[in-house]
């Protein structure tokens, strides 16, 4: 391949939700939330001699509902297989997990399309020690048992993402659309979201797909970007190099964004998949059907609908506010607690100002900012009583100390200055001011009018609106 | 004052209920017979005399205690399944049908000796040194349950808890003279059973009669919440009556013809169909085709589950580890060291079966060949009540003599194998002798059939009158 | 028919340590079974539906209820080794699986 020739990236998503039922998936052990080492567990989750597996009714509902969510195909029946492999973490030798015949197949969110969705549970959590005087090995790990056992919904896309910007905003998608279901923290810091990407990239225009490498462990949005950005460039030097991408499992380490490799492919396990003989096949009845479906939530997509159809809102806000669900949330709480505020300059203000000042990380409910307030903020603005530019210092206010934008406004001398009573003279001083300005202005040129406000703002302190300077200085040349 | 342990379980039990039997004089007896052991048909007995109230000689199982393969779990006692690897290993709970049966008044005497892992027929595979024939002790009890067998054979045990996966309670029933059950796959609860190969692994009752098997057995069936293979027995099991078999038809495989099994063990396989005939049954020959081909899929399942359920002995949790500098090394000299060859021999067969571009021809073909047996039996059920055969091909063989050829000694699964690949129930009644060593009847009824089964077993097993006996210890 | 290389691949999938007369052993032994157990090749079984589980039963799941958990002294009692309140054991290679 010459240095010439364009490459396209292509991606698809591994992720593991855990779920938010109370006991893990096969066993009756509470869930784990810090509790101290080993401190929940029981003969089945440790994998003792003897000890079954009773699968979790409450993971299976959640994974209905997942499926429905997505727009998947739910299997009429549905079985569990063992994935055997060994590891410290995984107790019995073996994982319990599904393989051709998972509780959904398809489906589709957004742009992308899902291959499957299957259930499964966690393993444990090893953490390294170091030396150990207690052993013979140099290196030692210890093994807490408390997660072990979680249920796990694994959501497979098809490699349909192009760029490491949409695959972190899809995967934003995807935890607004789990978060709305209520199945799971999706949290990526807490690890109750996971995502590992299948990245690879062949010529433009090339039907085949060039060898995929594995990119695990990144465990926020930001480093998911960098990680694949990363992995694309460090693929796109071998080919252009002349070289062959080897099919492998990658670390992605983003302080250094060195990209190392975790095991070959060839060296991957055979996991010798057989049908788990201890767990019964899982039937989906007209039941389970009906209560997975009444349990789903305004769905994101459903909402955007109904957002632009209600308030008359853009596509594109709509469809912000749907899936970024606290702004839509925010939003809504915002809308309600102030009937006169207009949705679109709302919407605008939510998402762009609002969001600039606290972060898009942030849920602008955890803000100092209350829904109400801004609301008002924004009605003020539609109402002429305090500019833009105004109006974005008493949100830098609101921001940083909460409380109310009318009270803000005659605190800090915000308002707008306003009518022809008021502005009417000082643009009458700002014409005589600028003798060559109106001179121009008089005969059809208006260019230099932004001299005029410029003038008019600096002695109202950016209190006056724009657009009315510009009116009366045309009314006051009689143009 | 009388033997204490000639009595039958429920000779005991009722003698219990009436208040002329003190269960703890009879647990004390056992308990001697047990300690002294001469068969090594044990890996622990009780060194106490559990506290009795009066009350306990009232529940249904009479305070008549139980001896129990070391597979089970039981809280606090050693249970290793005849494995290096689990040995001194104290579980922190109590298998369901062992708790079950304590509950209804069989308490815990002592764990048995049997094949490491249930893999084998001998109970030469012990990690623990072999089980002793009573009959004749340089002979093999059979297995795997072979301390079971032989502790209720010898009567240092009243009665006793086995499991079987492909024979591994029938065949030692046969190989010493006493009754053992093979329940209907689920019927009794597995959660607290070490497993072997869990699609097949059943308890059973190994006892001195027919009786005392279908007591035993109707306490230890019902659905248990821990297991999800275990369902809801469709029958309540009753004591089988009646010394007749008007109207019941005996089916004999087409394919069983006398070739490879002993003259001895065949005379009297042919003597208890005369014998059954004299009770009005109706011998009819059965079409099994594919039952040539059980032991093939068996050696392919059994081993694959097997594979994957002994992974789990690892050295991280519980039994042995052989320290390394590194994990891997950990892992496989641990198990190098803590498993026996037989157990070896099967994990190896059982991942070479599942691994990758073996599965369809082994482990996939093996599950449709299971298929078609299940098929064969169902088909055989509708023109016959129960089948039978002669439990195993052999009388009980001389220690060491089948130790070199791994296959010869799978072979002897013959008859009881594919009723488990099918699972359904099976019980084995000594019916003879063949030169001085125990023969054994099998009787096979469709899923559920326990009642049939134990009915047809008890007109028989008065018919036959066996009551040889190797000399109690 | 199972040769020694593959008598090592399987025993490295298994875990299991073997010494060079065991690897020797094991694929005679190895070979014998799986020439009886080569019968099953001749049959005919295409179209039938292997049978993973022998009982017809679906759906034996359990409430989402919590049951009581071990202590953990009892999580630890059969331990080889314990250090900081967890399973001790050497640390495996660089991130993948052992």
């Amino acid at each position: 391949m010459s240095e010439t020739t364009q490459y396209e990236t292509v991606i698809g998503l591994e992720i593991h939700v855990q779920l938010k039922t109370v006991t893990k998936m096969f066993c009756g052990c509470g869930l784990s939330f810090g509790e101290p080492p080993n401190t929940r567990t029981c003969p089945v989750c440790l994998g003792l001699p003897g000890a079954l597996p009773v699968a979790n009714a409450e993971a299976v509902h959640y994974g209905l509902m997942i499926g429905m969510a997505l727009g998947s195909k739910l299997a009429d029946r549905s079985i569990f297989h063992r994935k055997n492999y060994y590891y410290p973490d995984l107790p019995k030798g073996y994982q319990i997990s599904q393989f051709d015949e998972p509780l959904c197949l398809g489906g589709q969110l957004g742009d992308v399309r899902i291959h499957r969705v299957h259930l499964e549970e966690d393993a444990a959590k090893l953490v390294h020690v170091g030396a150990s005087g207690r052993l013979h090995a140099s290196d030692a790990s210890i093994v807490d048992f408390n997660r072990g056992g979680t249920p796990l919904a694994e959501i497979v896309t098809e490699p349909d993402l192009r760029d490491a910007t949409a695959a972190a905003e899809w995967l934003r998608m995807l935890r607004t659309t789990l978060r709305a279901l209520g199945v799971s923290d999706v949290n990526m810091e807490e690890g109750s979201l996971r995502c590992d990407a299948n990245i690879s990239i062949r010529p433009v225009g090339q039907a085949e797909f060039g060898t995929k490498t594995e990119l695990k462990n990144m465990n926020s949005f930001r480093f998911i970007e960098r990680g694949i950005r990363a992995e694309v460039a460090r693929q796109t030097a071998i080919v252009q190099g002349g070289g062959r991408v080897e099919q492998e499992t990658l670390h992605f380490d983003p302080r250094t964004e060195q990209i190392t490799s975790l095991r070959s492919k060839e060296e991957a396990h055979d996991y010798r998949y057989f049908p788990e003989p201890d767990l019964t096949p899982v039937g989906i009845t007209t039941e389970m059907l009906d209560r997975a479906r009444a349990a789903l939530p305004e769905l994101p997509l459903a909402r955007a609908e109904r957002l632009e159809r209600e308030h008359g809102l853009s596509e594109e806000s709509a469809h912000l506010l749907a899936f970024r669900s606290e702004l839509g949330d925010y939003f809504e709480a915002a809308y309600a607690g102030n009937g006169g505020v207009e949705p679109q300059p709302l919407a605008n203000w939510i998402a762009n100002e609002l969001v600039a000042r606290i972060g898009a990380d942030v849920d602008p409910k955890d803000s100092k900012v209350a829904p109400g307030a801004l609301a008002k903020l924004v009605s003020m603005v539609g109402a002429k009583e305090v500019t833009g530019a105004g109006a974005r210092q008493v949100l830098d206010k609101l921001v940083a100390d909460g409380g109310d934008p009318a009270a803000i406004v005659e605190a800090e001398g915000l308002g707008a200055v306003g009518g022809a009573d008021s502005l009417g003279p000082i643009v009458e001083a700002a014409l005589a001011a600028n003798p060559d300005v109106a001179e121009k202005l008089r005969g059809g040129d208006m260019k230099p009018v932004g001299v005029i406000v410029g003038y008019v703002m600096k002695e109202t302190k950016g209190r006056a609106d724009g657009k009315e300077v510009t009116r009366l200085v045309r009314e006051q040349l009689g143009l | 004052m009388s033997d204490l342990t000639a009595l039958t379980a429920k000779q005991a039990v009722d003698a219990a209920a009436t208040g002329d039997l003190d269960p703890r004089e009879l647990f004390q007896a056992y308990r001697a017979k047990a300690a002294a052991d001469p068969l090594n048909a044990y890996t622990w007995v009780a060194d106490e005399t559990p506290e009795y109230d009066s009350a306990q000689g009232a529940l249904p199982l009479g305070g008549v205690p139980l001896a129990v393969k070391d597979l089970f779990c039981t809280e606090g006692v050693p249970s290793q399944s005849g494995s290096r690897i689990l040995e001194g290993y104290l579980p922190p709970y109590t298998a369901s049908v062992v708790a079950q049966l304590h509950a209804a008044g069989a308490p815990l005497l002592a764990k048995t000796n049997q094949d490491e892992f249930a893999m084998g027929s001998s109970n030469e595979n012990s990690g623990f040194g072999p089980a002793l024939n009573p009959w004749d002790t340089t002979r093999v009890p059979g297995g795997s349950s072979g301390g079971s067998a032989a502790a209720v054979a010898a009567g240092s045990a009243p009665w006793a808890l086995g499991t079987d996966t492909g024979g591994s309670v029938r065949q030692p029933a046969a190989l010493t003279g006493i009754v053992g059950l093979k329940p209907t796959y689920g019927s009794v609860s597995r959660y607290g059973m070490i497993a072997f190969a869990s699609s097949l692994d059943q308890a059973g009752p190994l006892t001195r009669d027919v009786t005392d098997a279908a007591l035993l057995y109707s306490y230890m069936t019902g659905r248990d919440p821990m297991d999800s293979t275990s369902l809801q027995h469709p029958e309540a099991i009753a004591l089988p009556t009646g010394d007749r078999l008007d109207g019941i038809t005996l089916g004999v495989p087409e394919e069983l013809t006398g070739e490879g099994i002993e003259p001895g063990v065949y005379a009297q396989f042919e003597a208890s169909l005369k014998l059954a005939e004299s009770l009005g049954a109706k011998i009819e020959r059965v079409a099994l085709p594919h039952n040539s081909y059980g032991i093939s899929a068996y050696y392919v399942i059994a081993p694959a589950e097997a594979s994957s359920n002994l992974a789990r002995f690892d050295g991280v949790r519980y039994g042995q580890r052989v320290e390394a500098d590194d994990l891997v090394s950990m892992y496989t000299r641990t198990r190098h060291d803590g498993f026996g060859d037989e157990v070896k021999r099967r994990i190896m067969l059982g991942t070479y079966a599942l691994s990758s571009g073996y599965y369809d021809a082994y482990y996939g073909k093996a599950q449709r060949v299971r298929t078609k047996i299940a098929d064969d039996y169902r088909n055989a059920f509708a023109s016959v009540d129960l089948i039978v055969t002669p439990t195993a091909p052999s009388v009980a063989w001389e220690l060491g003599a089948k130790s070199d050829d791994p296959l010869s000694m799978y072979l002897e699964d013959l008859f009881t194998v594919p009723i488990s690949l099918a699972g359904l129930p099976a019980i084995s009644i000594p019916n003879g002798l063949s030169e001085g060593l125990p023969t054994g009847l099998q009787i096979a009824g469709p899923a559920f059939s326990e009642n049939r089964v134990l009915s047809a077993a008890y007109a028989l097993e008065q018919a036959i009158g066996f009551d040889a006996t190797p000399g109690r210890i | 028919m199972i040769d020694r290389e593959q008598v090592l691949h399987v025993a490295r999938l298994s875990r299991l340590e073997l010494s060079d007369d065991e690897v020797g052993r094991m694929a005679t032994e190895l070979s014998s079974v799986l020439g009886h157990i080569e019968k099953i090749g001749e049959l005919d079984l295409d179209g039938v539906a292997p049978t993973s589980h022998v009982v017809e039963v679906e759906n034996a799941l359990r409430p989402d209820v919590a049951t009581p958990c071990l202590p953990r002294e009892v999580a630890l009692a059969q331990a080889p080794a314990v250090q900081d309140d967890g399973f001790l054991v050497p640390s495996p290679q660089a991130g993948g699986e052992s």
